[in-house]
């Protein structure tokens, strides 16, 4: 931090970026990766709607429709939604329970890395040989017979992404178990920082399955083992279990912290507490531990019999009972409530009744004799855009817009953040409510083109109208971002009136957080001062040195060894020397890492009394 | 800007609603599972119904309390310093919303576990007297990008398009030659995936009307995925059982009619029979040809003619433009055919019609009744003696409809029983 980051200029900002362990240029990190995907995977997704705008269009061809699809759902999951989560984790987590960063900063530079690595790699392959083509999911054989290199990308692109991802979870797990201030008791946590720990405890126990998966995928292509392939004596099926043992969960990965995210914004705007805060705690642990349970609800036509497809509907049905829990304490959390209309709060209001809906049909597709119907077809696809797009989405653009001036110190404009919002909202509508009777009608997922006089024309067209109203909002958004930054008007502290901790501090926060350890005296802290105290969260510990990791370019030259290392095991013959060069990289720098003392710096007690104004612990 | 957006929330909800019922968004009969027309569809379709009114009750009370609350609790103009009263919440009515979504699970969960087990039931139909009649088996293979259907122990084999009878359960046993496919008639039945090598999957398929139905592939197997198209063609018992005994006369020996076909036989024998055959033989590695005249469409959506089958011959399936049907097996056949001669081959198929059963008589509502026993030798054999007159037999056909809504199964074809 100290010689290199006073250097003026754009190459001394990004050296600090490449090299930072903060927690909040790491989230600021995740934030623009996320972003730049997202806007990738929606080109994407724009070219698979203009494709459907009318019967037996021939836009683009089969196997680039194929790629394109396959590529959407792979970056919109992976290379979106999972940083975009994390983005809104490390911003906020550390603040919110009164750390100084993360348990393993150096290790949380890692995780970005390596995803950010792993992202590039898959996207990498459209210039390669061409994308994966066997859809998100992967079906083995399909995704072992596929030709070229578009799935070897996959499986070693999500591998190096997934274990940042993995990283990612066990350091924000360490950091919640270990790092909160005093007084912080794990029923006073606020609901983001609960969700944020509770999804990466499900990121610890779920991503081992998508890597064991994604290694005998990479095995069975690139060094002829069989474990998918049925010819040579492999099962098929086998994949499809690891897959969804990962998948599954990996829903919740992304909308429980969405739901925290709502858990914070609904309270502030209401200016009430959040009702029934335990029962909220209660059900978010449930929700994660049904979820575990009910995996093969993906699989109901894979012929497992009319046992496991019982049982695992059943399971199915009874997450909506805490699901359920949470919708009803948000109603009563704005019921006698004074509600102030912002655009989190705007965002917050439309994802109850948009989720409500991709619950009601979660429900009627954990029916698995109903599900014969629905499976594989535009249903579906209805059905996980209302969950994704309406949960996780709208929730992620709620809570970006709700800490934007914590992270970067501005505020979005208003006005454009509603009209992001009602253009994105009723393009959502558009797009999506009909593909629920389109796939009733008859229309499977995943395909190219659909036929002429067989009913499906009118929807598929209004469903690409809604798509455009969807890419307009995304570009009000992004206007909004540019002029925000750009004019750079700084507001304070708590522009929101909130409630918890991260608010009592300056925005965006100096590097070390908290000057002195915060006093917690109860839920939503900064709150309690404000109606009981003096409005300012008392210290629990004196002034002293702070202790700071010294920054790193060590974890991007890890990822940067696994990636150059990727294409040597990818292509083999000569380019094995790739992957020796770069699993040499990765290994000399974690032996560089190791044998280095590091010790950090301290910033010391009268440097810290010298800065004023902050308002920070008083 | 936020003023009234409540109302104009409603109105777009209201346009909205509005939009679907006038455009009839229940699709084509042929293809709908909105529209059933079999006992799987028929089934489902309630299960859909029962659990969609359950889901509304739920969202109605959800969008009556969420209206409510953002157009009462808005913060007041006159006094935006209101501090509301900071509940903690209320067991009564957290268990009330805990207890109460449990109930209609349960009352969904029910008939969820009955109808799953009822689909995935393959063991024989039984008659009135509660014998186990003869069961229809078809093998199924799904292909890149095609379908193969194969009459157990009939020595009857066609692909593309599947005939069955209709108001008589047909047992469907499936598998894969190569990647996972899903097959789905969505107005008759649900889907059932179809795996490779080693999974095989059981299902029935009962139509209980006559008509020529769509069948979609429903799992993504490549590049030709969403023209993997196929169709059931249900027609009567009768005109069933005489298909078959039309088909399993079938040699691929047949001299056609005019001299062009008679030479395109001779082409079609010398380049195509490695893949292709003609009659019961159990070569598939490409479409059976058997009754390729009596197709409704070549490559399961294209148009059926000349042209189009010229080219799709000459250009190995890919068409000029390589989008008739993008990556598939063909293209690796090493014919190499002048358009003079692909046209030949083209005559020679359009010819093979050999059954007077064709797609017209689905549609023709004549309805000719049969217990099917002729089809099933060796079991005739066994139930020899029992004395069951034919005139039995109808009337338990016409009766078998289904388990759960026998009734009325058979009230579009009855009528048409007295054609015979």
């Amino acid at each position: 931090m100290s010689a290199t980051a006073r250097k003026a200029g754009f190459g001394a900002a990004l050296w600090d970026y490449l090299t930072t362990v903060d927690h909040k240029k790491i989230g600021i990190l995740y934030l623009v990766a996320g972003i730049f995907f997202f806007i990738l995977g929606g080109l994407e997704a724009m070219l698979i709607r203009i494709q459907l705008i009318s019967p037996n269009n021939e836009f683009i061809s089969a196997q680039f429709y194929n790629e394109v699809l396959t590529m959407h759902g792979t970056t919109m999951i992976f290379l979106a939604a999972m940083p975009l989560i994390f983005a809104l984790m490390n911003a906020v987590v550390p603040l919110q329970i009164g750390a100084r960063d993360v348990a393993f900063p150096f290790v949380n530079s890692l995780g970005f890395w390596l995803f950010f690595f792993g992202g590039v790699m898959l996207n990498v392959s459209w210039f390669v040989t061409g994308a994966p083509d066997a859809g998100w999911t992967a079906y083995a054989p399909l995704s072992i017979f596929s030709e070229g290199h578009g799935v070897d990308f996959y499986a070693i692109g999500l591998q190096i992404s997934g274990f940042g991802t993995l990283m990612g979870g066990i350091n924000f797990i360490v950091t919640v178990v270990n790092m909160r201030a005093p007084g912080m008791t794990y029923m006073r946590m606020p609901l983001f920082t609960w969700t944020a720990f509770i999804a990466s405890v499900l990121i610890l126990f779920a991503f081992p399955a998508l890597t064991v998966g994604l290694f005998m995928l990479t095995f069975d292509r690139l060094f002829g083992a069989n474990f998918f392939d049925p010819a040579m004596g492999g099962n098929a099926i086998i994949w499809e279990h690891l897959f969804w043992i990962f998948g599954h969960p990996e829903v919740y990965i992304l909308i429980l912290p969405a739901f925290g995210v709502f858990s914070e914004v609904i309270p502030t705007f209401a200016k009430k507490r959040l009702f029934g805060y335990s029962s909220m705690v209660f059900a978010t642990v449930l929700i994660a531990f049904l979820g575990f349970m009910v995996w093969a609800h993906h699989m109901f036509t894979v012929g497992l019999g009319p046992i496991a497809n019982s049982i695992f509907a059943v399971a199915t049905m009874a997450i909506a009972v805490p699901t359920g829990i949470k919708i009803f304490n948000w109603l009563f959390t704005l019921w006698g409530g004074s509600i102030r209309l912002t655009s989190p709060m705007v965002f917050a209001l439309g994802f109850i009744p948009t989720f409500t809906i991709g619950g009601m049909t979660g429900v009627m597709l954990a029916s698995a004799a109903a599900d014969f119907q629905y499976h594989d077809s535009y249903f579906v696809v209805a059905h996980f855009h209302y969950v994704i797009v309406g949960g996780v989405v709208l929730g992620l653009f709620a809570g970006i817009i709700y800490w934007w001036p914590k992270m970067f110190g501005t505020m979005l404009n208003e006005k454009l953040n509603h009209w992001f919002f009602w253009l994105f909202f009723i393009g959502f509508h558009l797009t999506f409510f009909i593909q629920h009777f389109l796939g009733l009608m008859g229309m499977p997922r995943r395909y190219w083109k659909f036929l002429p006089d067989q009913g499906l024309d009118l929807f598929n067209l209004i469903s690409t109208i809604g798509a455009f109203f969807m890419a307009v909002g995304t570009i009000v958004f992004l206007y909004n971002v540019i002029i925000t930054q750009v004019k750079g008007v700084k507001v304070s502290g708590d522009p929101w009136d909130a409630r918890t901790l991260e608010w009592a501090i300056p925005s965006p926060p100096p590097f070390y957080n908290f000057k002195q350890e915060p006093l917690v005296r109860g839920l939503d802290p900064l709150w309690i001062e404000k109606t009981e105290g003096n409005g300012k969260i008392q210290p629990a510990t004196p002034l002293g040195d702070i202790h700071m990791p010294n920054n790193s370019f060590v974890p991007f030259m890890m990822s940067l060894g696994l990636f150059i290392a990727g294409f040597g095991v990818m292509f083999q013959g000569t380019y094995w020397v790739l992957a020796v060069i770069g699993f040499g990289i990765t290994a000399g720098s974690m032996l560089y890492r190791s044998f280095k003392d590091d010790l950090g710096y301290h910033v010391h007690k009268e440097d810290l009394e010298d800065e004023k104004g902050d308002g920070s612990n008083g | 800007m936020m003023k009234g957006w409540m109302s104009k929330f409603k109105a777009i909800f209201a346009l909205v609603v509005l939009a679907l019922v006038l455009s009839g968004c229940t699709g084509k009969p042929f293809l709908s599972a909105l529209q059933p027309k079999g006992e799987g569809a028929e089934m489902i379709y309630d299960l859909m119904i029962l659990s969609i009114i359950i889901m509304l009750v739920v969202f109605v009370v959800v969008m009556v309390i969420y209206t409510f609350v953002i157009v009462k609790y808005r913060q007041k103009k006159d006094d935006p310093d209101f501090m509301p009263k900071q509940t903690e919440g209320n067991h009564a009515l957290e268990t009330l919303w805990t207890v109460i979504p449990i109930i209609l699970l349960l009352i969904l969960a029910v008939p969820t576990v009955q109808y799953t087990f009822a689909l995935a039931d393959t063991s024989p139909e039984l008659n009135e007297e509660g014998e186990e009649q003869d069961s229809l088996w078809v093998n199924i293979t799904g292909a890149q990008y095609w379908w193969h259907f194969e009459y157990q122990d009939m020595e009857v084999s066609t692909s593309q398009e599947l005939y069955i009878p209709v108001d008589r359960r047909v047992y469907l046993s499936m598998g894969s030659q190569d990647v996972i496919h899903s097959f789905w008639v969505p107005s008759i039945d649900g889907k059932m995936d179809v795996n490779p090598t080693g999974n095989t999957n059981e299902m029935t398929l009962l139509a209980k009307e006559e008509g020529v139905y769509w069948g979609k592939c429903a799992e993504l197997c490549g590049p030709s995925h969403s023209i993997m198209d196929f169709k059931v063609i249900a027609v009567s018992p009768g005109e069933f059982e005489q298909w078959i005994k039309d088909m399993q006369g079938v040699t691929g020996e047949e001299t056609p009619e005019s001299a062009t076909a008679q030479e395109g036989q001779q082409l079609f024998q010398d380049n195509c029979m490695t893949c292709h055959a003609i009659g019961s033989s159990p070569n598939k590695i490409g479409p059976n040809l058997t009754n390729f005249g009596d197709r409704i469409k070549l490559g399961g959506y294209l148009d059926y003619n000349k042209e189009n089958l010229v080219e799709w011959i000459q250009t190995k399936g890919l068409g000029e433009d390589g989008n008739m049907k993008p990556g598939n097996q063909m293209t690796s056949a090493p014919y190499e055919l002048s358009d003079e001669e692909a046209a030949k081959i083209a005559e020679y198929l359009m010819t093979l019609s050999p059954s007077g059963i064709t797609p017209e008589n689905a549609k023709d509502g004549v309805y000719k009744d049969s217990d099917l026993k002729s089809l099933f030798p060796k079991e005739e054999e066994e139930t020899e003696g029992q004395g069951e007159s034919q005139e039995d037999n109808k009337d338990e056909e016409s009766s078998q409809g289904s388990d759960e809504s026998s009734d009325g199964s058979n009230e579009g074809s009855s009528e048409e029983n007295n054609d015979e």
